[in-house]
């Protein structure tokens, strides 16, 4: 078991692990307090349309994944607060939207196109070094942006009303949120796969939400939660050669179930 | 001269093609305490709501101590009719209160904020709890802590939507008492259904079912008003006493 240490893929992996469990945690908890979890599903496949871009331009699928999930993000948001159509229609939409965009241009691409597998379904064994100092660099504008605009955040996710009449402007600051959700789903796809980020984004913070009545405290048990539960699923899969993404989702809703059980069992005592 | 804190010209709003006020002249001084009532659906929400720039008008003027409404500068404090957020919500009483004290972006909350925090809890009642979870409050207890959201702002002007509702006839007293002392510093709308207890209170009252049906003293509509209490939507929604009651 610790032989696979020395891998420098394992090391990779870990490393991984460790970031995508940061944007999990300081992101998904406004995706679980806000409310947003649906939103950000149609964000999370939206991405896909990015990274077959991304093949079709012959550059790194996760770098278009960037500018292509922000602004997807963006459409979403606007729509669901300026169209007069129900929200969830829009982002349905638009979630089917972007796959379809991915699709053809996969399509279009010539020739082989590798690893397409790994965006839909995650690979944690395979993530490149390059990948990872995206990752990382994401991470370090999770963490700015969050720590910049808590009081913000906490405001338009707990009475959004009220932080207009005080002065904020809600609208951006919601935007900037989802282009938050955008970023995080960057990070998140070469682990888990644009089809399972939702997992990532809501599992640990809702897990934390059970501990805690304080956001702060929250954003870091889900970190570590996160950090637990995704390494936890990358032994599994590794031990029983099973596919990664799929289990490090299977860990962490395992890890959901063991919690509220507990939870219930605690308040009946 | 001194600028008026609300002054309304000829507004009217429409929702869905529907008119929901119409006509509304108003204007409400620096020193006023203002009681709304009217019947459900009179557009006494929808009033306030276009003096915080919530909602826009389809016509007429709105100016917020000279200013357009929903300007970030307005010195508005707000209790919102209801306050629609997640009963799970990870936030406790102080936090509430604090983000009343907001001053815009990259601006921390400093020593004094939280001593204002601490008055305006003192002053709702709500010290003790200062630690608890919103979730873990009765529903009159959630309200005093908006109530102190409200105030800690330190306003000019104070919105307060239906402000008793839920809360008990002790606090209420000692709440029209705040409100006594707070008028000294700002102007005070009140929204109520609760028309006697208001009255003894309020310097003026505003009588709104779409259109405005009066506005003025309290003494001088003390005789429409009795008459009022007795069939109190009869009167608001079909305008019988026009004649008795100032037109505006
Ligand atoms: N967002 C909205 N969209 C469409 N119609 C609305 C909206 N908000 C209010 N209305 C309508 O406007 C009218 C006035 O509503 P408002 O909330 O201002 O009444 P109110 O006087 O505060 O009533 P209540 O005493 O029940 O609180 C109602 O007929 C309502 O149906
Ligand atoms: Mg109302």
């Amino acid at each position: 078991m610790t032989g696979i240490l020395e891998y420098s893929f394992m090391q990779n992996a870990f490393l991984a692990a460790v970031l995508v469990s940061v944007a999990c945690g300081l992101v998904g908890t406004y995706v679980v307090i806000k409310r947003i979890v649906f939103i950000s599903g149609g964000i999370s496949h939206a991405a896909f349309g990015g990274i077959g871009l991304g093949y079709f331009l012959g550059i790194n699928p996760i770098m278009a994944a960037i500018p292509f999930s922000i602004l997807s993000s963006l459409i979403m948001g606007i729509t669901s607060k300026k169209v007069k159509i129900s929200e969830d229609t829009a982002i349905g939409i638009l979630w089917s939207f972007g796959m379809a965009i991915g699709i053809i241009f996969i399509n279009l691409t010539p020739g082989y196109v590798p690893d397409l597998m790994s965006y839909l379904f995650g690979s944690i064994l395979t993530v490149p070094v390059n990948d990872i100092i995206i990752m990382f660099l994401l991470d370090l504008i999770i963490i700015i942006t969050v720590l910049l605009f808590y009081r913000e955040f906490q405001g338009i996710s707990f009475d959004e009303e009220f932080s207009q009449v005080i002065g904020m402007p809600t609208t951006y600051i919601y935007l900037l949120l989802l282009s938050m959700v955008a970023l995080s789903v960057v990070v998140m796809i070469k682990v888990v796969g644009v089809i399972l980020v939702i997992a990532l984004l809501t599992i640990p913070a809702a897990i934390a939400k059970q501990y805690t009545y304080k956001i702060g405290h929250m954003m870091v048990l889900a970190v570590i939660l996160g950090i637990i539960l995704t390494i936890g699923g990358l032994f599994v899969s590794y031990i029983f050669n099973l596919a990664s993404g799929a289990t490090i989702v299977l860990v962490l809703s395992l890890g959901f179930i063991c919690s509220s059980v507990i939870q219930k069992l605690r308040n009946a005592l | 001269m001194v600028v008026n804190a609300v002054e309304i010209n000829d507004v009217c709003v429409k929702f869905n093609k529907h008119p929901v006020l119409q006509d509304i002249n108003l204007s409400i001084e620096i020193n006023d305490f203002l009681a709304i009532i009217g019947p459900n659906g009179g557009g006494k929400s929808t009033l306030l709501k276009i003096i915080l720039g919530l909602v826009t008008v389809d016509q007429g003027e709105v100016k917020i101590f000279g200013e357009d409404p929903g300007n970030p500068s307005n010195p508005i404090g707000y209790l919102p009719q209801h306050v629609s957020f997640d009963p799970d919500f990870p936030i406790n009483v102080f936090e509430t209160v604090l983000s009343g004290r907001y001053h815009g972006f990259f601006k921390k909350y400093s020593d004094e904020d939280r001593i204002k925090v601490t008055d305006a809890l003192r002053e709702v009642g709500m010290l003790e709890m200062q630690d608890r979870q919103m979730s873990q409050l009765s529903g009159g207890q959630m309200q005093r802590v908006f109530i102190a959201r409200a105030i800690v702002r330190e306003p000019k002007l104070l919105l307060l939507d239906e402000p008793m509702a839920s809360i008990d006839p002790e606090m209420q007293n000692s709440f029209y008492n705040l409100l006594l002392k707070l008028r000294e510093r700002m102007a005070i709308v009140l929204v109520s259904h609760d028309v006697g207890a208001v009255s003894s209170h309020v310097e003026n009252i505003a009588c709104l079912n779409r259109k405005l049906y009066y506005h003025g003293a309290v003494e001088y509509a003390a005789a429409s008003l009795e008459k009022m209490y007795k069939c109190p939507i009869d009167l608001l929604s079909h305008g019988i006493p026009h004649r008795v009651l100032k037109k505006h």
